[in-house]
């Protein structure tokens, strides 16, 4: 295990910032990032962020708001206008940096946004059922707290709070049952009284197989990881076991920015 | 009678069971081209037609205080290659009664013809009327439909209209409805059209809030891909204290399509209340990638997002 100190004797060529230790499960890694850099518009947003995640691995990414975390988050998942601009996303070794949104989600990578879309229309029913062998949709939907006679028969539009949608979106996450799964924020919107309920769906996630990758600026959840990392100023500047990448965050060691927002993306 | 298979047959293309709609106990009025084909009133409702110099007169009457439960049913069908029908129909609710009223226009068939209805429509005092009204055109885009219908509200009345044409062709759509509502009534009107190809699509739809806390609503979604053309006019005119009303306008383009929103809000009286909101573009990025990020193909989700929003 890492001190913090021991973390931040890991400084790198990044000057004064807490070192990272960014490739640790390289070996065998199901996604590497590689020197991966971002431009969105003039700002650089990631600069030379590496990162490895193991198969099976629940991976939490910390930062402050502006950090560059949700960023990150289409970056991998291939959003448009989130090109790397250098460095390579590798999943089981294959660089991805190409594939498009559904040929990446058919490798077995999804992505859980921070604020969900509203569609017109399309029920809660079809929207956990959009994968074929999707399961028992009542089933996903009681896993995130959601009684699904009172939900299956509903639009997933604008009618729904933004924690019915945000449970829903998650609910669309088991259904999938991807190998990675991308959370992004996945306790925004929701009250209080349910982390403990989003702790037991990420236990579930991983009971069937998938790694996770938490993005999360929330410490108690990082506490349920396997290992952490914090992300700031576009780069990794800390990875380790939870308690000390936590405790690392906790200290607002960065000078980019006041731990509370980073200024940086 | 081979013309009643037909509508048989359309009327599942749109999802209607065809004993149901033909059924003893359903009030119903049949005419394909400009035959009546069947015709029945049912304690409550009076249906009445007839069809004389290329023009069908319709009539049916809700009698006053009667709640229908049975949905009365309106068909009307071509099933040449080539023709007209031109429709003139009349619906009245009494005060206090309420119904819902299906009018399927189904032109299967048709390569080039003609479909034109010139309604009126009377929901009096505390009456309720639900009219869904759904077109199939077939394969051919070769029809020309005019539909015009005004509609008046009494005193508390409601109002309640679906248009839906979403499936096959539209060919040359114009739409043409405009809906005087009295006190403390409420108008509510949803258009549903999907347009490919070289469609041409035009709706307009006027809510006049006349009476005190008369209330409106105007809701149009409209998908055109290809080479498709479509120009929506909603209007509300709020003319009376505690009005309030509201056009909501959501467009698709996708391809070569050109479509336009024209929303008209006019207030003229200092405590009436009358907004609008308009999007017109692709689809929603957003919505794309998320159904993209679920493995959906681009094709497929923008399908998805489409249907979802004209169902």
């Amino acid at each position: 295990m890492n001190s913090p100190a021991q973390l931040a004797a890991e400084q790198g060529n990044r000057g004064s910032d807490v070192g990272a230790r960014a490739g640790v499960p390289a070996a065998g890694a199901l996604l590497e990032l590689r020197g991966i850099g971002l431009r969105l518009g003039v700002k650089e947003v990631l600069c030379g962020l590496s990162l490895a995640i193991a198969q099976g691995e629940m991976h939490v990414l910390l930062g402050a708001n502006g950090s560059g975390k949700s960023s990150l988050a289409q970056l991998i998942m291939g959003c448009d206008g989130y090109a790397p601009s250098t460095g390579d996303i590798l999943f089981e070794g294959r660089c991805i940096n190409a594939l498009p949104i559904h040929e990446r989600a058919r490798l077995g990578i999804t992505l859980a946004w921070q604020e969900p879309a509203r569609f017109e229309g399309i029920s809660v029913r079809a929207y956990l059922a959009l994968r074929a062998g999707a399961g028992d949709p009542a089933h996903h939907l009681e896993a995130v707290g959601l009684q699904p006679s009172e939900y299956l028969h509903r639009a997933v539009d604008k009618t729904l709070s933004g924690g019915e949608r945000k449970r829903i979106e998650l609910a669309s996450v088991l259904a999938l049952r991807p190998r990675l799964a991308i959370l992004d924020e996945p306790s925004a919107g929701i009250d209080l009284l349910s982390m403990d309920d989003i702790v037991r769906l990420i236990g579930a996630m991983r009971v069937a197989g998938m790694t996770v990758l938490l993005i999360t600026h929330q410490e108690e959840l990082a506490l349920h990881a396997d290992r952490a990392s914090q992300l700031c100023g576009g780069r990794i500047v800390a990875s380790g076991t939870p308690v000390d990448v936590t405790e690392n965050y906790r200290a607002r060691r960065c000078r980019r920015c006041d731990g509370e927002t980073c200024n940086h993306a | 009678m081979p013309e009643l298979q037909s509508m048989a047959d359309a009327l599942r293309i749109v999802g209607e069971d065809p004993m149901a709609v033909l059924g003893p106990d359903s009030a119903h009025l049949v005419a394909y081209g400009h035959q009546l084909a069947s015709m029945q009133s049912v304690p409550g409702v009076t249906v009445l037609a007839t069809s004389e110099k290329g023009v069908i007169h319709a009539r049916v009457v809700v009698a006053e205080g009667r709640q229908i439960v049975q949905p009365v049913h309106l068909c009307f069908g071509m099933f040449e290659r080539f023709g007209a029908q031109v429709v003139e129909l009349d619906v009245t609710l009494e005060p206090g009664s309420s119904a819902t009223l299906w009018s399927h226009c189904l032109f299967t068939q048709v390569e080039k013809a003609t479909h034109a209805m010139t309604a009126r429509i009377e929901v009096q005092a505390d009456a309720s009327l639900a009219y869904q009204e759904v077109h199939y055109h077939g394969a051919s885009g070769g029809i020309e439909v005019v539909p015009r219908a005004t509609i008046t509200l009494g005193p508390r009345a409601r109002y309640k209209a679906d248009f839906s044409l979403v499936q096959g062709r539209v060919g040359t759509l114009d739409i043409d409805y405009t809906v005087d509502v009295a006190e403390y009534a409420v108008a509510e009107l949803t258009s549903k059209v999907y347009g490919f190809g070289t469609d041409a699509i035009r709706i307009r739809e006027q809510v006049n809030l006349n009476g005190e806390g008369a209330r409106g609503l105007v809701k149009t979604r409209v998908a055109a891909r290809e080479h498709a053309t479509a120009e929506v006019i909603g209007v509300t005119h709020g003319n009376a204290a505690g009005a309030r009303g509201h056009v909501d306008c959501m467009e698709i383009v996708r391809d070569h399509a050109v479509v336009s929103a024209i929303p008209e809000v006019k207030v003229t009286h200092p405590q009436a209340k009358v907004t609008h909101e308009a999007a017109i573009g692709s689809v929603d990025s957003k919505q794309l990638e998320t159904l993209m990020a679920r493995g959906l193909d681009p094709e497929s989700a923008i399908d998805l997002i489409i249907r979802g929003m004209l169902t």
